[in-house]
Order: structure tokens, then sequence, then C-alpha cells
């Protein structure tokens, strides 16, 4: 017998993270099907929100809507995607800046194929409809065109 | 659910495809079939259950002839598992140990199926063999005590 085995071996660590106050309040508006960005006391909105503006490090505590649609400044086409991402069919994942908001929050984009994607195209929110608080209830944006 | 989220679950998984080589590989076949056997080092004489591919300590490949080992042996460590965790199959409390084969120079670790408060260093235990036997050490289930006088300090001092 000179046959070589073989046998997966799983590390698994299953964490379960605190949101703070900031995220936590994105997360429950997500949960809630609304979208929410941190408003800084130089009249920025950033999406998601922080705690603290990476400019100043001043304390973000206003939290503002912002629109469920939005452009996408930056993008990159994933046509093989792995286990745990948010789509198992081909997608983008891409930087889009929501209507309202000063920054832009990387999510996937549902184009189903690359030449749908264009930097600047507007897209806008789907959300599941079972939530539980999380980023993934935003399922994905859509081209804005198609929705 | 309506309050504020204030948690989420965020788990990292690695999924490992994991080549055994031949030499364990071997082993592992012989285990399958309710069989276990060591390999010796041509240099220090110390014998490999289960066989490496070279001697730790000499570097040098070990001897392939599979010389038989016996089902019994000595408790050289252990330790009482207290502490439940994610996917455990084993009821609490539970004793993992270092369990030198009678023929062996190396201890390895498996279960032994007794009362923590009787297993001791040097308590002489005797696989036994689940009845499902495949290429894993879990072909053995646990070992259990013999019933036999422990073996002096002496016996197994070589083998921490």
């Amino acid at each position: 017998m000179s046959d070589v085995m073989r046998a997966p071996y799983v590390l698994e660590y299953g964490y379960r993270r605190s949101t703070g106050p900031v995220i936590g309040q994105f997360l429950t508006a997500l949960r809630d099907g609304r979208l929410v960005g941190g408003k800084t006391a130089r009249g920025r909105v950033i999406v998601p929100p922080t705690e603290y503006d990476p400019e100043t490090g001043d304390a973000v505590d206003e939290l503002v809507p912002v629109g469920d649609a939005g452009v996408v400044t930056t993008w990159t086409w994933v046509a093989e995607p792995a286990p745990g991402q948010p789509l198992a069919r081909p997608f983008a994942w891409a930087l889009v800046k929501l209507d309202g908001a000063d920054t832009a929050m990387l999510h996937a984009v549902d184009a189903g194929e690359p030449s749908r994607m264009k930097t600047g195209m507007r897209v806008r929110a789907r959300f599941r409809a079972e939530r539980s608080g999380t980023i993934l209830d935003l399922e994905a944006f859509l081209p804005e065109q198609a929705s | 659910m309506s309050g504020p989220v204030t948690r989420f679950k965020s788990p990292v998984r690695f999924v490992f495809d994991v080549p055994a080589g031949p030499t364990v590989s071997r082993f592992l076949a012989a285990v399958a079939e309710g069989r276990l056997f060591g390999q010796r080092c041509p240099t220090c004489a110390k014998v490999y259950v289960p066989p490496k591919v070279a001697c730790p300590r000499c570097g040098d490949p070990l001897s392939p002839e599979q010389l038989p080992v016996k089902e019994t042996g000595t408790v050289t460590s252990f330790c009482v598992v207290n502490v439940p965790y994610e996917g455990q199959t084993m009821k609490l409390p539970y004793v993992y140990a270092s369990i030198l084969l009678d023929g062996a120079d190396i201890p390895f670790p498996h279960l032994v199926d007794a009362e923590p408060a009787d297993v001791r260093m040097g308590l002489r235990v005797r696989a036994t063999w689940s009845d499902a036997l495949g290429p894993t050490l879990e072909s053995i289930r646990a070992f259990v005590p013999t019933g036999e006088p422990d073996a002096p300090f002496d016996a197994y001092k070589e083998h921490l």
C-alpha cells in the first residue's frame, strides 16, 4: 500500500464580535432596511459610520439617513466567488458612494457580467427579505437601470 | 427581533487539504486493519509510533521495517479536560493522555476511558478498538485500564 492519503482539516474560530455604539446603530438600521451615516463636526457624512472622525479624531455621535442608491467609484470583477462571499455567482466588489454620503463603502454589485460595470455608474441597494443585523442584510447593489 | 444590534457573528474558517505522506499513510492503512506498528531509527534505535519519515533527534531516515508493538502501554502524562468548546464530541470531564505503547520509545496522545480521579502517571492501559475501523487514530476508541500494577517511574522516565 503506497497510496498517499489526504484528508480535509478545518480550523474554524466562531467569533462573535460586539459592535460598539456606532456600528451597532448602523447594523440596527440595516436590519430595519435603512442606511445611515455618521455626520462629523465639519459636516462630512461617513458611511459606514465610524466612532471617530478620521480627520480630527473627534467623536461622531450624530447619525443621519443616507440614500439607498449611489455611484460606483471603483470596482473589481470576481469571476470565481469564494465560499462565504456575498454572492455565489460572479459579481463585482465595488466602492459605492451613497447619495448624501461623502465616503464610499465596500459591497457587492450584482451586475451579471463585467461589461455591465463602469466607474461612475449608479447602483441601488437590494435588501434581503429576512434581515438579522449584519452587513449582508444588504444583499448587494444592482445597476440602477436594471432594478 | 427588534432591539438594537449589539453583536454579530464573524467566523474565521480555514479549510486545508492535508496529504499524510507515504510514511503516515502506510501507518494509517495498518490502523484501518486494526494493526499498529513502529519504525526504528538506525542510529539511536528508538522506535516511533506513529512512525515518522526521519528521527527527530538524529535526522536519519527510519528503517522501513514495520515493527509490531503491543496494544498495551503506560500513561506517562495526562490532563483532565473540563472546558467545553465548540465541536467537542466527548462528554466532560474526560482524560487526554500521553501513552507509551510497550515496544515504543515515544508516547502519543489518546483518550483514556476511566474516571479522571483514577488516572495517574504509570497507569497501565490497553487499546480498545472502535467497531468502525478506518485510516484514523479514532479507530482506537480509547485506552482502558488493564488492572495491572502501575509501571514504576523508572520504566518510563526516559520517555516523558
